[in-house]
């Protein structure tokens, strides 16, 4: 093993040997050891990945195995890693938000009695999220796939005394398992046709099978590619949360903070894209699968941006808004704009990380108070995360020079070149979507953090909608069958009208700055990131999809496309979304709540998500149980128990009691009955 | 070692400190009793393991084969050997029994002796199927497992334990009657010889194949337990004491997945072939139709109970899928079920001991008094889901990728297992252990012991190690399941 390879080792085993001890040993080792820990571990494993990234990109690209997983038949299943530009990237960003994330979880869960079990489940989920990443094989991405699935399990329910917490982390993880049920499905088609699990064998292999069909129903074929690209993207559109699979991710926001930027917004809801991205071979060679992919992204970056417009929970207005963004990546991948949707995958796991720390921070000053009606002002009292969050809403928003502009601009565009069916519709949400991004990320900025300050004043009518809900949503709770304490952890709001809100602590902020830098000028990359030969052989793109070589020739440098942008459609919808909140929560802050009332179906439309978790529950959830119940008391208990097994013994009972008429005692019954079978048996003998 | 009857004492070790433990008498020697057991059970353990160390994984055929003459008027041998697939279930039944032993050792006050003696005897006598190779022995062998665990049931079980014995004893010996005269009948044809060998040699027209096959099938569907023969075992395990759910999930469960194995597959091959979608439609109605039964279930041993006829679907359909992931996964299935379904089976009675309900309903919030429990039930939970990098996920993959090869809708069908059986287990774990405490009484519970820790700990070990690195599992069944399945290709029906 060369020195390189034990590097690529210590990558993944540094966060797990951290996960095991504070897992294991937490109480006996106590807090600080715990977080001194996992914390040392995230340093060794962001400092080799550092050291591997230099190593990839003077191109030195690993493939290889490290240890034979099984052996079936004459198929071997390995554990292996693919070390390319593509996964060293990601290595780079998950081992540097989880360090972030681990610092700011000091302050953040200072008072949780689950210290030591958070950071063993967060240094578990970096584990899991490496080995996806670093995986050059199938396998091994699902085994990622479902570790990441359980750690965010763990974590939506940490708090796992809530009702809410532990309703969410189950549906978390059943839309999870729905998605990977076709992604298993599609990892057995590729076994199948290719013999193997393993990337590099599998991606040669693909256009020798471009021409195959399957017959799933007789007489009707499908092009296999076409099959196998979208079932592995079902798998796709539960883990990053694409429409109708996304109905997770808001709720997960049930979790503590830092993993709902940790998990929830920068890493594993990006494996999707990641998966997508590394499955290119695949997907370039299926239109059809393609048209799929970006209409599934449309749907999602548009309607999902506009549930974010009427959310108060400032949590999900983060959440909407990721999934509007993953969204974008989608259609980015629909576009074969794999290196733009890997790029916004980059940008946007900073400035999301940023505004979700940011939402913590300001959670913390207000004693763990969500509800943006309650708060306002807050800019003044806290001046570094007003910044942080600031900058992170200005990426958001795609504003220039800000991150977000350069890798949401290129998708834009590539859309508007993209040649796939669906295209233009894809393009117009996609344009409308950066109107309704730029209000919303806006909205969050001066309603949380300027104009009146009411969460001193109880009196305002904000404050006593606030209330009023919150009071219906705990009585409704009351009438749960559960009837649990629902203010367990996260809600205990003790008189914090008392003193002003000040600045969180430095864990908390440090971080906070640390991502914001990235938040500003990751986006000058994209010259090298977008344009250059960054990705290398680790994505591929059909010579028929043009999108990105004819952007590529327009490119003319970061200030070029700064300038540019400033006479496109995009940048001013984004101006405009982000001046309407300005008017609307700043000029007019009266104005919402009356808007709200004249376009009441609509809001309500929104604030129902569509009614996609009421259908959810009612046809799905409810659906399964009324089948079991009925297949239960119906087949087994009904028909097989009381018919078949019980009845078989009534009958066995009924005979028994027939026969015994027969054995009655008398002599000349049985003398008779010996002569009517000697008889029979003679004329039986004789006849044949 | 190769001198040492490996085999034979892998049976006899276990029966005969159980016929020891007995001799103790009542419980007054209770304490006598359970360390012999111990001791008894430990040997029995430790004398398989050079089974595993001295078994060449490349050679075909039996190894450790021991033959002498038993009743000699009907050519019946007393004659013993194992492949892969057999050792692999030998080591997961007497590695069971050290468990269940240590398992029952606070919780079983009364009649100490004769519990623990059931055990060991079961446990010899399930070595004992596992490793005969005479039809004779295997019956006799196969059948008399039903004595101990129909007292298991019948005396330390619960309140309506006598309907449920009574119910699991009659389900399955009659089952198994007809195999018996198709043994018989075998026995006629062969020439007059029991040997597996010899009878896999036979050749039988269709119409003869399709009816022992049906004799068979009646014998081990109702084991496994198959759709719709399954409603024994709900019963059985809600009244049995939680080592009889153990052993029952973990190894008698398996006794019907060997049998098709070792009997079905090899002796009537073309009739195998031609029943096996009937045979895969019912295990896939037991993967889907049983999950949805298991996800309404308020009892939680009842819940486990149709989740392990859900799991042990996947056996039977990776065995006739006819391929060596289906084969190896549905083998692979039977070793990791047997330490899941023991370790949820424990979990339950974890909470039984000290609450003395199996109702989900009056519990909720355990984590909160007890998180070791908590921690160990959510590994096991997982594994039950399936869970890559735990054992649970090893044979349900490899039988998929099997059965795509067969048919995608086959697969389908049993990739629904991914999300109802996380359903079911994730939702009974939800109500159980998640939220604030329930109650008085789960306010009062206490974490589990050094003994339940133990217990829970090795299976976790092993749930876990076999997730993560199933090959050593898997290694030692390559050269079986292909002899196995070569068999299977030749056809044995008479040329014309």
């Amino acid at each position: 093993m060369t020195a390189m390879q034990k590097l690529y080792l210590l990558v993944p085993l540094a966060p797990l040997a951290g996960a095991i001890i504070a897992g294991l040993f937490g109480k006996a080792i106590g807090r600080r050891a715990a977080h001194t820990v996992t914390i040392l571990g995230m340093v060794v494993c962001l400092v080799a990945s550092f050291l591997v990234y230099r190593d990839v990109m003077g191109g030195n690209i690993f493939n290889g195995p490290v240890y034979t997983w099984l052996v079936s038949g004459n198929i071997r299943f390995e554990i292996g890693f693919l070390i390319d530009p593509l996964s060293a990237t990601m290595m780079m960003v998950v081992s540097f938000v989880s360090l972030m994330v681990h610092i700011y979880t000091i302050g953040y869960m200072a008072d949780d009695p689950g210290y030591q079990r958070f950071f063993s489940y967060i240094s578990l989920f970096t584990f899991s999220m490496l080995m996806l990443v670093m995986s050059n094989n199938f396998l091994q991405l699902f085994f990622g796939w479902e570790a990441v699935g359980l750690v965010s399990y763990l974590l939506i329910g940490f708090w796992y005394t809530r009702p809410t917490a532990i309703y969410a982390n189950l549906k978390a993880f059943l839309v999870n398992r729905v998605g990977d049920f076709g992604f298993l499905l599609g990892i057995a088609l590729v076994l199948m046709y290719f013999g193997t699990l393993d990337y590099a064998a599998v991606f040669a292999g693909a256009d020798r099978l471009s021409g195959n069909t399957i017959e799933l129903f007789p007489g009707v074929s499908w092009s296999l590619i076409t099959v196998i690209c979208i079932l592995l993207f079902i798998g796709a559109m539960g883990k990053s949360a694409q429409f109708p699979l996304h109905v997770w991710l808001p709720d997960s926001m049930e979790g503590p903070t830092p993993i709902s930027a940790l998990i929830h917004a920068a890493t594993m809801v990006t494996a999707g894209i990641f998966m997508v991205a590394r499955m290119s071979p695949l997907f370039e060679l299926s239109e059809t699968a393609l048209s799929f992919v970006l209409v599934i992204g449309a749907i999602t970056a548009f309607f999902m941006a506009l549930i974010a417009t009427v959310q108060y929970d400032i949590k999900r207005v983060v959440a909407y808004s990721t999934l509007s963004q993953l969204g974008y990546m989608t259609m980015a991948l629909g576009a074969s704009a794999y290196s733009a949707a890997i790029f916004h995958l980059f940008t946007h796991a900073f400035f999301k990380a940023v505004l979700f720390l940011g939402a913590g921070s300001v959670i913390i000053a207000m004693h763990h108070q969500q509800d943006m009606r309650k708060m306002g002002g807050l800019a003044k009292y806290m001046p570094i995360t007003y910044m942080t969050v600031l900058i992170g809403a200005l990426a958001n928003a795609g504003l220039p020079p800000f991150a977000g502009f350069f890798s949401k601009e290129t998708i834009v565009e590539a859309l508007h070149h993209a040649t796939v069916p669906g295209a233009g519709f894809a393009y117009a949400l996609a344009v409308a979507g950066v109107f309704v991004g730029g209000f919303y990320s806006f909205r969050l900025v001066f309603y949380a953090f300027h104009g009146k300050e009411r969460f001193a004043d109880p009196h305002h009518p904000d404050v006593i909608a606030a209330d009023a809900e919150a009071a219906a949503v705990a009585a409704a709770a009351a009438h749960d069958d559960h009837k649990h304490d629902d203010h367990a952890h996260d809600d205990h709001d003790h008189g914090h009208d008392s003193h002003a809100p000040h600045e969180s602590p430095a864990v908390v902020w440090v971080p906070l700055v640390l991502l914001a830098i990235p938040s500003v000028c990751a986006g000058w990359l994209i010259g090298t990131f977008v344009y250059g030969n960054y990705f290398g052989s680790s994505i591929t793109v059909h010579p028929a999809h043009t999108a990105m070589a004819t952007m590529a020739q327009g490119f003319h440098g970061v200030f070029g496309m700064m300038t540019h942008a400033l006479g496109t459609l995009p940048f001013w919808l984004a101006v405009a979304g982000a001046g309407s909140a300005w008017f609307l929560y700043i000029v007019k802050p009266e104005l919402p709540a009356k808007l709200r009332r004249q376009w009441g179906v609509v809001v309500t439309i929104l604030m129902e998500k569509y009614g996609l978790d009421r259908f959810n529950d009612w046809f799905f959830a409810g659906g399964a149980r009324a089948l079991g119940t009925g297949l239960w008391k119906g087949g087994d208990i009904a028909v097989i128990d009381n018919v078949m097994v019980n009845g078989s013994a009534r009958l066995v009972g009924w005979v028994a009691s027939v026969v015994r008429q027969v054995q009655s005692g008398y002599i000349y019954h049985y003398a008779f009955a010996m002569i009517i079978g000697v008889l029979l048996l003679l004329t039986l003998a004789y006849s044949g | 070692m190769q001198e040492l009857p490996l085999l034979s004492l892998a049976i006899w070790a276990p029966i005969i400190a159980g016929v020891a433990v007995l001799f103790t008498g009542g419980d007054r020697n209770a304490h006598a009793a359970r360390v012999i057991a111990l001791i008894g059970a430990v040997i029995g353990f430790l004398v398989t393991l050079p089974l595993y160390t001295g078994f060449d994984a490349q050679a075909a055929g039996f190894q450790f084969v021991r033959r002498m003459p038993w009743i000699e008027s009907f050519n019946v041998w007393y004659h013993l050997g194992i492949d892969g697939i057999s050792l692999l279930l030998i080591l997961l039944n007497s590695l069971t029994t050290v468990l269940v032993v240590i398992a029952g050792w606070q919780v079983i006050q009364t009649r100490v002796a004769q519990y623990m003696a059931a055990f060991l005897i079961l446990s010899g006598l399930m070595n004992g199927v596992f490793s005969a190779l005479d039809a004779m022995l295997f019956y006799v062998f196969f059948e008399s497992t039903l004595i101990p665990m129909f007292i298991i049931i019948g005396v330390w079980g619960g309140p309506n334990r006598v309907y449920a014995a009574t119910k699991f004893f009659l389900y399955t010996l009659l089952g198994s009657l007809l195999s018996l005269v198709a043994l018989i009948y075998l026995y006629n044809v062969a020439g007059g010889s029991f040997a597996f060998i010899d009878l896999y040699e036979v050749p039988l027209p269709l119409l003869i194949q399709v009816i022992v096959f049906i004799a068979f099938f009646m014998a081990f569907a109702v084991k496994v337990p198959m759709w719709p023969v399954h409603t024994w075992l709900p019963d059985a395990h809600v009244e049995a004491p939680t080592g009889g759910s153990v052993v029952l999930a973990a190894i008698m469960l398996k006794l019907g997945g060997y049998g098709f194995l070792r009997l079905s597959l090899p002796i009537v091959p073309d009739a195998s072939l031609y029943l096996a979608p009937v045979v895969i439609t019912l295990s896939l109605i037991a993967v889907v139709y049983i999950g949805l039964v298991a996800l309404v279930q308020t009892d939680m041993k009842k819940l486990i109970a149709y989740s392990s006829i859900s799991h042990m679907g996947f056996v039977t359909l990776g065995i006739f899928i006819f391929n060596a992931q289906g084969v190896e996964g549905a083998v692979l299935q039977m070793i990791s079920h047997g330490f899941i379904s023991a370790a949820m089976f424990l979990c339950v009675g974890v909470l039984y001991d000290r609450m003395h309900s199996r109702q989900i309903a009056d519990y909720g919030g355990v984590a909160n008094k007890m998180p070791v429990f908590a921690a160990l039930f959510m590994l096991f939970a997982m594994a039950n889901a399936g869970l890559p990098g735990t054992s649970g996920f090893v044979g349900e993959f490899l039988v998929i990728l099997g059965a795509m090869k067969v048919n995608f809708w086959y697969a389908f069908a049993a990739a629904i297992t991914l999300i109802f059986g996380a359903a079911y287990t994730l939702w009974m774990y939800k109500r159980v252990m998640f939220g604030a405490v329930a109650n008085d009484h789960v306010a009062e519970l206490q974490d589990i012991n050094g003994c339940e820790c133990l217990v829970l700990g090795v299976l976790a070990a092993l749930v876990l190690v076999m997730g993560v690195w199933p090959e050593p599992f898997a290694e030692v069944l390559h050269v079986s399941v292909n002899e196995l399945l070569a068999h299977v290709s030749l056809s044995k029906l008479p040329l014309q």
